[in-house]
Formats: structure tokens, sequence, C-alpha cells
């Protein structure tokens, strides 16, 4: 391997900026942002140098010895392979641009350096997952992840609704965490390694190795994906946490760490038998239609692009429950370009409106902010699958894998969420960018700086041009040893290999855009409740399962808490804390009964214990 | 029956009984003291005997390390207790009882 | 005559001076702490110098001459001095007949009675022999001894008598601070 060294530095830069932003600089605004960005940017450049040298293909681990208890090796590893090199490149490459863009962004914070320490602290973690090359690690850096996502959604901790919002994630994260610890821990006591290669060579020697615990142990790990990734029933704190700063909904909650689930999941592939694929590829499509359901009747700019998250990422569980790492690979990266850009837009038209985020208060802002309109146009029309823009190609790769698995269900699931995926981004797009102004931000809204709307430029050009620049090249070759690399042209032209999804595909989206297009291009108010009734009620209140978690499990947590608490408080506080504390305080009482003060009754004492002693010594 | 060592140490104990009833009994300070004395006394009455009835002298070195020391505590103690007489104008032991919780 | 010549002989006249000297100390103890005529300390201290000479005809019985002398001298002679001088000094008055407590009387008994139970238990099962005494206190060997194999408890005496001295001067200057 050449420059072993490079991918090393790659994941420690963002800690030592970190570090040194807590220690140092956290007075200084201006020299806390710019080591961050300086962190995360020669991370990038390190990436192209190393994969420059080495090239994509290239396969290898670079790992020093970490621990060793009895049989359990634990390796502080590093795996590089087209896998993890094109995480690397979505992670430094659009976490940068998100870095250059929180620059302006979070200019007028008083918070600022700690947002880039926090920044730093994420990305460190990110790059960790990336790289691990086994469970623990992974685990470590999985635990990481939650801690700065924390930090960061309650970013602004003083609102009690961010610190909600964060409690909220940082607890769901940990009921998915707790059965992806127990997978590992499965998994470790069946195979007896923890690293991916091995455990890889084991599944490959003999795939029943994991005999009938397979599917369990398969969704245990899962499990941690489900957290991760917001699949259902676990996908109640993604909307949640858009209370965080924007560029941190860009970065953590679309590009990077939402990806971490399905990452890790293409990553552990070997691991899952035909019945777990099974569950997750319809938890996946369950996923997708309930997020894409309950984005229709959002109103918030921010929280319908996490709904839309949320159903992009049950896309590509699904696509990985269907035996296509690569179209999720493929939707995950093209996503994390054109969902970075829509959050990123919808930033930027925040800060116009002055931290409005209701669309209703907006609207026609076309004219008062064109390069964000523009990019966000593009952005719509990539999340959409327009051709030629990137989320077409990964969509209609997807599409093409549920046909070829022969899942009719789950196509169809998909295909009817694309058409609500489109319905909804337009709606949005409708509402905020057309019609005419529906308040006073909306008359003064102004076009961000050039230090804001650069990387939505950038990110603009990426998501209308992922789709045939080599990204299924890089992936493919990962997970298919037969793989063949396309020409530029062969790729543009690749979703004519399998016309069936991509007709129907386009035709689907293009009657989202139609319909929304129909209904909301001058409206002032929500047509839809008056013509859906009840169901847009349900969907508004996003099918209650934040109260019916409320009612069930939360409330039979706060019952066993209460039982937990009143056997603390009586039992052991009253009860047995209380007697050692009595029976002191009584002997303690009634000892001091022989602190007369007079000197005789301590003589009488003395000359009793002398007695005493003497009897041992000479009486006995 | 001649007088052996038993005898001597029966008055010894006695001797040293005496003296702890005035300790424990007496409320002067003053004849506490002297009580104390008694003791000391009882102690050294037995030291000489075994002494002389186990033929060895170190006995009586160390009741003449006794005596000496005896001195000195009594010059410290009886002029503590003239000290704590000018604070108090008394020397009873019933009236000394600040050292109580 | 002759019956005095065969108690002579016999030490007979050693056991008689010993009940006479022992009956005479206890008895002086007895008065010092608890005299039914006086109540006043300095009938206490002269009957505590009375013991203290009593005392030293048993050392003189024992064969332990120089502390027979030692005996009348730093007892009898400074620290029964001391005593009355201080009593003197402080000019007390005579100790109230007070109730004696009792509390303390129980105590004190049960103190003393298991102190003499456990004294003859032990002289029981020690039982120790008649072996005629040979010892003789001279003061020429217990000055040899002191001065060989004691002589650093007997200089760190010395310290400690210094250091009383300094001690009790500190004590009876006027303020104590």
């Amino acid at each position: 391997m050449k420059n072993e060294l490079f991918p090393w530095l790659i994941l420690f830069l963002p800690l030592l900026s970190a570090t040194v932003i807590a220690l140092f600089t956290l007075r200084s605004k201006t020299v806390s942002s710019l080591i961050s960005i300086g962190a995360v940017a020669a991370g990038f450049v390190l990436t192209c140098l190393f994969v420059n040298s080495n090239g994509i293909h290239y396969s290898g681990e670079s790992s020093v010895n970490w621990l060793t208890i009895g049989g359990l090796n634990v390796d502080f590893g590093l795996k590089l392979d087209a896998l993890s090199m094109m995480m690397l490149f979505v992670v430094t490459g659009v976490g940068g641009l998100i870095h250059i863009y929180s620059y302006s962004y979070m200019d007028e914070d008083a918070g600022k350096a700690r947002f880039f320490a926090f920044l730093s602290l994420f990305t460190f973690s990110m790059l960790g997952i990336v790289l691990s090359n086994n469970f623990l690690m992974t685990f470590i850096f999985w635990e990481l992840v939650g801690v700065s996502s924390y930090l960061l959604i309650g970013f602004w901790f003083e609102k009690p609704s961010a610190g909600d919002a964060a409690k909220k994630a940082f607890i769901t994260n940990r009921l998915g965490d707790f059965g992806f610890l127990a997978g590992i821990l499965m998994v470790w006591g069946l195979l007896g390694s923890l690293n991916f290669s091995a455990l890889q060579n084991a599944m490959v020697a003999n795939p029943a190795a994991l005999g009938a615990s397979a599917t369990i142990a398969g969704l245990l790990v899962f499990c941690g994906a489900a957290g991760k990734s917001a699949q259902f029933p676990l996908h109640v704190w993604l909307p949640d946490a858009m209370e965080g700063p924007t560029p941190v909904s860009a970065l953590i909650h679309a590009a990077t760490m939402v990806a971490a689930g399905v990452y890790m999941l293409c990553r552990t592939l070997f691991l899952y038998n035909a019945d777990a694929l099974h569950v997750i590829a319809y938890i996946g499509g369950f996923t997708a239609l309930l997020a894409a359901l309950m984005a229709v009747q959002q109103n918030d700019i921010k929280r319908i692009i996490a709904y839309s998250t949320l159903s992009q990422l049950g896309y590509m569980v699904m696509a990985v429950g269907l035996s296509g790492p690569t179209p999720a690979m493929f939707h995950l990266t093209t996503h994390a370009f054109f969902k970075a850009l829509l959050f990123l837009s919808a930033g930027s038209v925040i800060i116009g409106m002055h931290h409005e985020q209701d669309i209703w208060h907006m609207g026609g802002l076309k004219k008062k902010m064109p390069v964000t309109f523009w990019t966000f146009t593009i952005g719509a029309l990539a999340l959409s699958g327009i051709p030629p823009f990137a989320g077409f190609y990964s969509k209609d790769s997807i599409l093409a894998q549920c046909l070829e698995q022969k899942n009719y269900l789950l196509f169809g699931v998909a295909v009817f969420v694309a058409g609500l995926t489109a319905f909804y981004t337009f709606r949005l797009f409708f509402v905020v960018f057309f019609g005419k102004e529906k308040s006073d931000h909306a008359k003064h809204a102004h076009e961000s700086p050039l230090v804001m709307t650069a990387p939505l430029v950038i990110l603009a050009v990426f998501a209308a041009t992922g789709g045939f620049i080599g990204i299924t090249n890089n992936y493919g070759s990962q997970f298919a040893a037969d793989h063949e690399t396309l020409s530029l042209a062969q790729q543009f032209l690749e979703p004519l290999k399998t016309p069936v999804p991509m007709f129907i595909g386009i035709g689907v989206a293009v009657a989202g855009i139609v319909l929304a297009f129909l209904l909301y291009k001058n409206a002032d108010t929500d047509p839809l409740p008056a013509k859906l009734g009840v169901l847009a009620t349900w969907m508004r209140d996003k099918f209650y399962f934040d109260e019916f978690y409320e009612k069930t499990f939360i409330r039979a947590h706060d019952f066993l808490a209460a039982v937990a608490d009143w056997i603390d408080r009586w039992i052991l506080e009253g009860a047995i804390i209380g007697a050692i504390r009595g029976g002191t305080d009584l002997s303690g009482r009634a000892l001091r009964l022989a602190q007369t003060g007079n000197l005789q009754t301590y003589t009488i004492l003395f000359v009793l214990g002398v007695v005493l002693l003497l009897y041992f010594v000479l009486g006995k | 029956m001649h007088v052996g060592l038993q005898h001597y140490l029966a008055v010894s104990m006695i001797l040293f009984c005496l003296g702890l009833l005035g300790v424990i009994l007496r409320r002067n300070l003053i004849v506490i003291y002297m009580s104390l004395e008694l003791m000391l006394n009882a102690a050294n009455l037995a030291l000489v005997s075994f002494s002389r009835f186990n033929d060895k002298l170190d006995g009586q070195v160390l009741v003449f390390f006794i005596i000496t020391v005896a001195a000195a505590e009594v010059a410290v103690g009886l002029a503590l207790i003239v000290a704590l007489f000018r604070k108090r104008q008394s020397a009873h032991v019933e009236d000394l009882t600040s050292m109580k919780l | 005559m002759e019956a005095i010549n065969n108690l002579i002989s016999s030490g007979g006249v050693e056991d008689v001076l010993f009940y006479v000297f022992a009956a005479l100390t206890l008895l002086c103890a007895v008065l010092v702490i608890a005299n039914p005529f006086s109540r006043n300390p300095v009938t206490s201290a002269m009957f505590l110098v009375l013991t203290i000479i009593s005392m030293s005809g048993l050392f003189l019985l024992l064969h332990a001459f120089f502390l027979a002398a030692v005996q009348i001298l730093v007892y009898a002679g400074a620290v029964m001095v001391l005593f009355l001088f201080v009593i003197m000094l402080l000019d007390l008055k005579e100790e109230a007949r007070r109730k004696i407590k009792f509390f303390g009387l129980a105590a004190g008994l049960v103190s003393v009675g298991s102190i003499v139970a456990i004294f003859f238990k032990a002289l029981a099962s020690a039982k120790p022999g008649v072996a005629s005494p040979k010892l003789e206190g001279e003061t020429y060997a217990l000055g040899k001894l002191l001065f060989t194999q004691y002589t650093l408890p007997f200089e760190i005496v010395s310290v400690l008598l210094l250091v009383a001295m300094i001690g009790v001067i500190l004590l009876s200057k006027k303020k104590l601070e």
C-alpha cells in the first residue's frame, strides 16, 4: 500500500482539530472554524492523493493490535477498499462543503467555535465507522457518532425542544445499539472473530457457520442500522432532530450519519441469510412508504426534507434487503449529494427568511434568491428521479433490482413512493418559490452570501451528474467480481437496459410533479386536507407514532421507573439505609451518655477496661 | 507460714485498690492525686518484691525510674491544678466538665 | 529471751515486722482516702507521708535499701512538700461532705471486687514457690546496672525531668496563652 499513513491522517486530523478547538481556540470563532474546515479539507485532499496512488479498486488493511483478552483479539485497524474509499469521498467531500457553508451560516451564532468543535468530532467518528475493519471498533465509533449527533442536535440547548430532540435521538439510537451490541456478541460467540475480513472468509468457507441463529444474529445487527438509519419502528427521532442547525441536518441527518446504517449493512452483507434479508427489505419498503405519506402533509421546510430522507433511507435499506448493495450504495452516494444540496438550500432560504421555517409563510422566492432557487430546483429534480439527474439513475437501479428479484409488491411500493416523492418535493418547491409572498419576511427575503452559495453550486453539479460519473463502477467492483466497467456514455444510457422500471419511474415522477403543480401553483393554503379528510390529518400527525409510543412504551417505561423508584426510595433507602443510619444514630446517642465530661466516670470506664484486659491476660 | 511473695503482692493489691477507690470516689483533685501516688506505690511494692524473689535487680531499676517519673508527673500535675484553680476557682472534679459534648 | 532468739534465728522477726509495716501502710492508706474525722486535704497528705514511710520499711524488709532511702527522700521529702505547698497556695476549703454517688460507689466496688478476684485466681494458678530470697539490693549493684545496661533510659528520664520543669514553669506563668 502506498502512502499507508494517509488514511490514519484522514481519520485523526478532525479529532486533532476538535481537541485544539476545545482546548485552545474556543474564544476565536474564525480561527476555530478555519481549523475545522482545514482538517476536513486536508482529509479530502489526502483521500484524493491516496486513491490516486493506490487506485480505487485497491483492497487492503492497515492495523495495529489494540487489545487481547483471552480469545478476544481486537485490532485498531483501517479497512480500505472501494466501499470505504467512496465513503471517504462522500464524508470528506460533502462534509467539507457543508463545513464551508457553515462558516457563513453560523456566523452570527455565539457558539460558532463550539459548533465547529462538535462538527470535527462528528467527522472523526463518521470516518471511524467508514474505515473500521472490525465490529468492536465500528461499535465504538457508532456510539461516538451518536454522541456527537446528540451534541449537535442539542446545539441550541437553551431551547427546550432542541434538548428534548437530542435526548430522543440519543435514546432511540441506544435502543437500536442495544440490539447491535447483542448481535456483535452473538457473531463473536459463533464465529470467534470480530474482523470483517476474517468473518467474511469464515462465512464464505461455511455459509451455515452461524447455524440456526443466523436470522436472529443478522436481525440484531440490523437493529443498529435501523436505529442509525431511522428505519421503522425507530424512525421517530429523525424529524425531531431537525431542531439542530441546518448544516447539521445536512451533514448528519441526510448525507452521512443516517447513511452509516446502510453502509454498515453493506459492509456486513455476508452475515445475512435470506430470511433476514427479507425482513430488512420489507422494513425498508414500509419505512419508505410511511415516511413519504407523512411528508405530504408537513409544513416545516426542514421537516419535509427530513421525512423525505427517511423515505430515501427506506429505499436504500430495501435495496440491501433485495441483495442489491450496489444500488443501495449508489443511491446513498447520490442521495448524499442531492439531499445535502436540498438541506443547504433550505438553510439558505431559512436564513433569507430570517429563520422562518413554515412554508406557508414563504412564496415568491424565485426572484429574490435566484441561486438558491436554481440549486434547489436541481436538488428537487434529482430527488424526484427526473433524468438525467443523479437521483434518477440510483432510483432506477433500485427499481430494477426489485424487478430482478421478482418482488412485485415491493416494486409497487417503490413506484408509489417515487410518485409521492415527486409530489411532496414539488409541493414544497411551488409553495416556497412561486405564488405570491405570504408574509412580510418573504417580501424582504435576500440571497445568501457567496460562502453559502458556492457549496450549493458545487453540490448541484454533482447532484446533476452523479448518476453517470463512475460511482456504480466503483461500488460494483466491490460487490460483484464480474462487474464490467462502463464508459461514461454507457453509464449515461444504462437505465435503457431495463426500460420497464425506467419508464414507470419517470412516469410516476412526472405525474407527481404535474399533480403538485396543479394543486399548489397558486395556493395560499393547503388544499389537500379538504380533499383527503381524515387521512390528511393522519399524515400531518405522523400517523400518531409519537403518541402511540408515548402511550405504550414510554408509559410502560415510566411504570417500571416508578417501581424502581419506589424500591429505591422505600426499600433500599428507607428500610436498609434507614436501619443502618438509625442504628448508628441510636448507638451514637447511647454512647453519648458515657461522655459525661466527668473525670471519674472516665476513670471507671477505663478501670473496667483494664479489668477486662487483666481477665484475659491473667485470669483465664 | 513464712512471709513470701504472695503476702507482699496481697499488700500491693490492697494498696492499689485503695488508691483506685480514692480516685473514683474523692472529689478533691489534690486528694485524687494522692490516691494516684498510692497506686504508683503499690506498683513499686509489687516490683520490688518480684525483684527480690526472682533474684533480679532490674525490678528495682524500674522502681527507680517510676519514682523519678512520678516526681515529674506530680510537678506537672500540680502545676495544671494550680492553673485550673486560677481559672475556675475550684479544684473539684465535678466542676470540670467542659469536655462534655 | 530464748523465745526471742528463736524468733530471730528462724526469721520470725522479719515476719512480725512485715505484718506491722503492712498493717501500718494499709491503715494509713485508708486514712488518706477516707478519713472519718477530717476532710482536710492536709490530713490526707500527712497520712500519705506515713504510708510512704511505712512502705519504705517494707522496702527495707525486701533488702532494697537504696530504694527505701530514695522513697523517703523523694516522696516523703520532695513530693509531699510540693503537695502541701500547693494545698497552702490554693487555700482549699474543706471538701464539703457530699453524698457519695451510688453509681460511683457501686462501680468502684465492682472494679475492686473484680481486681481482687482476678488477683486470687492468678495467684492460685501461678503458685509462687516459697524459695528463700537471696538478692541483696545493694546500692553498688544497682548503680552499676543503672549506668551500664540502663544508660539510655536513664538519660531519657533526665530529659523528661527537664521537660517537666520547663512545662511547669510555662504552666505556672500568670497568663496562659
